[in-house]
């Protein structure tokens, strides 16, 4: 059975005074115990809203939230507030974007450890410090113990995220949500966090959900791959075999518009022209058709559902009326 | 840390010697004076000669003002001319600082114990009845003149109900010891419990009256300033742990939230003076504010030039003690320039 369910999920902001929001618009997917599960989209397209969702950190007031999201056979959404905040930092743990943000500086990291310690697994202030100790040495920071007493702003960019994965993952969560953790890093750091992240999940045996915007971090993460466009999944491989056989004129587009080192000299990027402005709501068809180029007069029509794709021997499912023929990438090499 | 209070305690110095300047010209440049005031405006000629002597008024400014420097350095500030006539200025001082110093102590921690909390909930439930009703009461509290609030409370709860007393510092027949001059404390000090229950039960009043600005203000700066920081990523985080709401509220929330608080804190005590003044009058109390407007009425200059200095003294150092405290509470200051990215 799944570790994580997550079934028409649709969330949407209403203010008076303003027009609804529709972040999320019928999400689903799965999550298998250990497994690492991406889910890629441009920014806006509910990433982030999606995985507040399931950790029940959306703002108290303006949301309306409806579909399922059931973790170990327990529906997040119906949990109180209390039972909620039992699941979160024990079951559910969760890796921001922006790191220096993401730490109180007024508390100096080792008690940012240690509070959650305390917290789920009743230890004492001074265990609790000693095993902050050797979470902190586990992700990679040098001289642990001294850190435990010094502050956030006293950390590199990317010490500070390890911190913050250390946080996380302090006690042993069956689940880490990682919201673009690598995003607001240097490029350098970034493999670095993106490597440390992987070895981790893969000796807890931790399940992932690697939220990003960049294919290249799914590219060496993910086992399976979700991608996002206007709160939908429209296309959900494998990894190896959406890099291969993109089928979504929009992952397509995505992947490229990643330089890549291999492509024949002179072959120009191709971003996906026009912006997430120019969609349609999926209810009158396809969000993407007016940016698409494989676009037909049914897109516009027809809203297309999310099927088990036929037309490629793997196990995939789309949200196409007209997907991109292998033979569009010709002269490409596979990766 | 050391080298910062020692500069701020130099520069606390040339503060009250450049304010004594200013004061002393300016006491001497109003209307009116001493002489007048004692006198009365049909004494004679000769008879305000003589006392403008005795007073050393007839001399230059410039020697009145180098004679007060001089006996000044050896504690000596001169003799009340009106408010106490023929008290030395200090011994005025030291009798009335501690009654002025209880009663701001009680003003400032009802405003901080009321308009803390008050604010933190207010912005957790923001545009709720709670959060409405605390901001238009605090509007209120700015708007209504401290002297009509003091004067409403004194005619209600003194007068009419009866529950506290109108006037003074203490019930005369009590004979209390006096230890500090803080009233509340000798009482407790001498385990004379119904003296310090009647000092409290003489303060309830002014105090409350004074702490209508102090509260609307730490009320305000409060709530804006836990809206901000209920919105901090690092809020999230917190609650992503599932940290229980007091540990997040105390630990994450109100500690950042308390540092432009604790400015607003220091910036009040110059607020409290003025209110002071009013307060004091309005129920008789024998403090620092009400010996500085019967000093001003009577132009008593060696009284109402020590009062003066010494209220700029103490501003000046609650906020050197609030600059200080920043540094307890924001360890990016702490670590100064040398911390960074
Ligand atoms: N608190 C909020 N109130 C209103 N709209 C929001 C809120 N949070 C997100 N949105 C909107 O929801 C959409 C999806 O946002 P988000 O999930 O943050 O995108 P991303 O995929 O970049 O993470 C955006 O259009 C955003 O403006
Ligand atoms: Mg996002």
């Amino acid at each position: 059975m799944a570790l994580l369910e997550v079934r028409d999920l649709k969330v949407e902001f209403r203010r008076r005074g303003e027009e609804p929001v529709r972040a999320v618009d019928g999400v689903s997917f799965d999550v298998q115990p250990g497994q690492t599960v991406g889910l890629v989209g441009e920014s806006g397209c509910g990433k982030s809203v999606t995985a507040l969702t399931i950790m029940g950190l959306l703002p108290k007031r303006g949301p309306h939230v409806s579909g399922s999201a059931r973790f170990d056979a327990t529906e997040l959404l119906s949990l109180s507030d209390r039972q909620m905040r039992d699941r979160r930092g024990r079951d559910l743990g969760m890796v921001f974007q922006d790191p220096l943000s993401s730490l109180n500086p007024v508390v100096p990291i080792g008690l940012q450890v240690t509070e959650v310690l305390e917290r789920h697994r009743g230890m004492s202030r001074r265990q609790a410090t000693v095993e902050a100790a050797d979470l902190l040495d586990k992700v990679g920071i040098p001289d642990p113990r001294r850190r435990l007493d010094e502050y956030p702003h006293q950390l590199s960019g990317g010490m500070r995220q390890r911190a913050l994965i250390a946080i996380a993952l302090a006690c042993r969560p069956r689940l880490l949500i990682a919201d673009e953790p690598t995003t607001a890093l240097d490029v350098t750091i970034q493999a670095q966090i993106l490597a440390l992240l992987a070895n981790l999940v893969r000796d807890t045996e931790t399940a992932l959900i690697m939220i990003t915007h960049d294919l290249g971090v799914v590219a060496g993460l993910c086992d399976e791959v979700n991608v996002l466009y206007a709160g939908r999944v429209v296309e959900r491989a494998k990894r190896h075999d959406l890099f291969a056989i993109p089928r979504h004129p929009y992952t397509h587009g995505l992947l490229s518009s990643i330089p890549r080192l291999d492509a024949p000299r002179g072959d120009r990027l191709s971003p996906i022209t026009g912006s997430v402005a120019d969609n349609i709501p999926w209810t009158t068809g396809c969000a993407f058709a007016p940016r698409c180029p494989n676009a037909l007069d049914v897109c516009v029509e027809v809203t297309p559902e999310m099927t088990d794709d036929v037309g490629v021997p793997d196990n995939r499912s789309l949200r196409c009326h007209n997907p991109v023929e292998r033979a569009k990438r010709d002269g490409e090499a596979l990766v | 840390m050391l080298r910062y209070t020692v500069r701020r305690l130099l520069q606390l110095v040339l503060v009250v010697v450049a304010l004594s300047l200013l004061l002393f010209a300016w006491l001497r440049s109003l209307p009116g004076g001493p002489v007048s005031a004692l006198l009365g405006e049909r004494a004679t000629p000769a008879l305000r000669a003589q006392l403008t002597a005795e007073l050393g008024l007839d001399q230059p400014i410039f020697v009145q003002y180098f004679k007060f420097l001089g006996r000044a350095l050896s504690g000596d500030f001169g003799v009340s001319t009106g408010v106490q006539p023929g008290d030395s200025a200090m011994e005025i001082f030291l009798q009335r600082f501690p009654a002025t110093l209880e009663l701001s102590v009680l003003a400032i921690l009802i405003a901080v114990a009321v308009g803390i909390p008050l604010g933190y909930l207010a912005a957790r439930r923001r545009g709720g009845v709670l959060d409405n009703l605390s901001v238009v009461g605090s509007l209120i509290g700015v708007a209504v003149p401290v002297f009509f609030l003091a004067f409403v409370l004194k005619q209600v709860f003194a007068v009419e109900l009866g529950w506290f007393p109108t006037t003074g510092r203490q019930e005369g027949g009590l004979d209390a010891t006096r230890v500090t001059g803080f009233f509340v404390l000798d009482g407790l000090i001498t385990r004379e419990w119904d003296a310090a229950w009647d000092a409290v039960k003489h303060l309830i009043l002014p105090a409350i009256a004074l702490s209508s600005i102090p509260f609307s203000v730490i009320f305000r700066i409060t709530r804006a300033s836990v809206l901000d920081v209920l919105d901090e990523d690092f809020v999230r985080t917190a609650e992503s742990k599932g940290l229980t709401t007091p540990v997040i509220r105390r630990r994450h929330v109100l500690r950042n939230a308390m540092l432009p608080v604790v400015t607003t804190i220091g910036l009040q005590t110059g607020a409290l003076l003025a209110g002071a003044v009013l307060t004091e009058k309005v129920f008789a109390f024998p403090g620092i504010g009400q010996a500085l407007a019967i000093g001003f009425e009577r132009r008593d200059y060696p009284v109402l030039l020590l009062l003066i200095l010494c209220a700029a003294g103490v501003f000046v150092l609650v906020n050197l003690a609030v600059d200080l405290s920043y540094a307890v509470i924001d360890p990016r200051i702490r670590s100064g320039s040398g911390g960074g990215r």
